[in-house]
C-alpha cells in the first residue's frame, strides 16, 4: 500500500517491493553467522521496545515495575533486483520472547529453523510456532564440528515433522551452503502456496 | 553526528551510560505515528534532497531524510541511528505527515498474483 500524497512529486521512482525470510533456532545455533553469511551488507541489529503485560511467561515476581522488555533482532539484506529486497531476520537472541513478536513473522514469505542436533530441543518451540501460524519452513540442521552426524531422517523422526517439510544439513559459516537453505525454502513456500491454492479452488 | 576528536563530554559519556535522550523525548512523549503503520521492511525514501529545519521537525527527523536519500527498510534506518522501530516509526509519520518521505508497504504473500516474485528471489539466489 502507498501512503498517497497529493502533493507528492510527480514520477517519483516507484519503489521496490520487499519480502522477508525469518532465520529462527536456539540460542547460539547460528542465525546471525547465516544472516551474515548471506547477506550484502554486515547483518545490522534493530532493538524494540515491547512495553505488552502479555510478555507472560516471563516470571516477573520480585520486579513487577519492569513492563518493558527490549528484544534485539540481527538482519541483513540481499537486493534481488531493482524491483525486489529480500530481509532475513534472525529472531532476537532472548529466544524465549521472540515468538511473542507476532509482527516479525506477520508477512513473513518463510522460515530457515536452524538445528543443531547436540541440542535438537531448543528448536522445538521455534517449529511449533511457524506450523502453528502455518508459515512455510524448513529445517537446517548445522553442522557442527565435533557433533555427531545424524541421518536426515533421523532428525525429521526426532522433530516429529510433517513428511513435506524439507530437513536439510548446511554449514552456516558458508555462503553457498546458506544460499542452498535460501532457494530450498523458496521452493518449499512456492509449492506450499500452490497446494493452498489448489486447495482453496477445490481441485 | 560529527565527531570532534575526544572531548571532555566523549570520555564520560559512552555506550554503557545509554542514550543521552530517551526515546520517548526523541518522539515528544509519543507513542504511535500519526499517519501509517511501517512495517519493519516498508520501504522509505525521502522525497526532497534537503528539509529545512522548522517546528517539529527535529535532527532526528533530518537524519532520517539523510539516510533516505537511499531507498532504506523501516528496520534499516533503526540500526543506522540507533533508535528503537517504534521511536523511527514515530518520526516517520511526522515525515510522511508533510510528504516528506514516500513510503512502501511489503507485500504479502496471499496477496501475490503469481509465482513470479519467488521465481525471481529463487534465480537471483542462485546467481549471488
Amino acid at each position: 500500500m502507498d501512503y498517497g500524497h497529493s502533493d507528492r512529486p510527480a514520477g517519483a521512482t516507484p519503489l521496490p517491493t520487499a519480502i522477508k525470510i525469518l532465520v529462527a533456532g536456539g540460542f547460539g545455533v547460528g542465525k546471525t553467522t547465516m544472516v551474515g553469511a548471506v547477506s550484502e551488507t554486515r547483518p545490522l541489529r534493530t532493538e524494540e521496545v515491547l512495553t505488552e503485560s502479555g510478555v507472560g511467561i516471563d516470571d516477573l515476581s520480585g520486579v513487577e515495575s519492569k513492563t518493558t522488555t527490549t528484544v534485539a533482532m540481527d538482519f541483513g539484506r540481499i537486493t534481488i533486483s531493482d524491483d525486489l529486497v529480500l530481509y532475513l531476520f534472525g529472531t532476537p537472541g532472548q529466544d524465549r520472547f521472540w515468538f511473542v513478536w507476532d509482527e516479525l513473522a506477520l508477512g513473513a514469505i518463510g522460515a530457515v529453523v536452524l538445528a543443531d542436533t547436540r541440542r535438537l530441543a531448543d528448536c522445538f518451540p521455534s517449529i511449533d510456532y511457524f506450523e502453528g501460524r502455518g508459515t512455510p519452513f524448513v529445517v537446517a540442521v548445522n553442522c557442527f564440528e565435533g557433533a555427531r552426524q545424524y541421518r536426515l531422517d533421523e532428525v525429521q523422526a526426532a522433530l516429529n515433522l510433517d513428511p513435506g517439510v524439507p530437513v536439510l544439513l548446511c554449514d552456516a559459516r558458508q555462503r553457498e551452503s546458506s544460499k542452498e537453505v535460501l532457494v530450498t525454502l523458496m521452493e518449499h513456500a512456492m509449492k506450499t502456496r500452490e497446494a493452498r491454492r489448489r486447495a482453496a479452488n477445490g481441485n | 553526528m560529527t565527531v570532534q576528536g575526544e572531548s571532555a563530554e566523549q570520555q564520560w559519556v559512552d555506550d554503557h551510560a545509554g542514550p543521552v535522550v530517551r526515546p520517548y523525548a526523541v518522539t515528544r512523549g509519543r507513542a504511535r505515528p500519526v499517519t501509517g503503520t511501517f512495517d519493519l521492511i516498508s520501504l522509505v525514501t525521502a522525497t526532497r534532497a534537503e528539509v529545512t529545519p522548522e517546528i517539529g521537525i527535529g535532527p532526528e527527523h533530518l537524519a532520517i531524510v539523510g539516510l533516505c536519500q537511499r531507498i532504506q527498510s523501516v528496520a534499516e534506518i533503526a540500526a543506522h541511528l540507533d533508535l528503537p522501530v517504534g521511536t523511527i516509526r514515530v518520526l516517520l509519520g511526522d515525515l510522511a505527515a508533510r510528504s516528506l518521505v514516500q513510503v512502501r508497504e511489503p507485500q504479502t504473500t496471499a496477496g501475490l498474483p503469481d509465482n513470479s516474485i519467488f521465481e525471481a528471489v529463487i534465480n537471483g539466489l542462485r546467481a549471488l
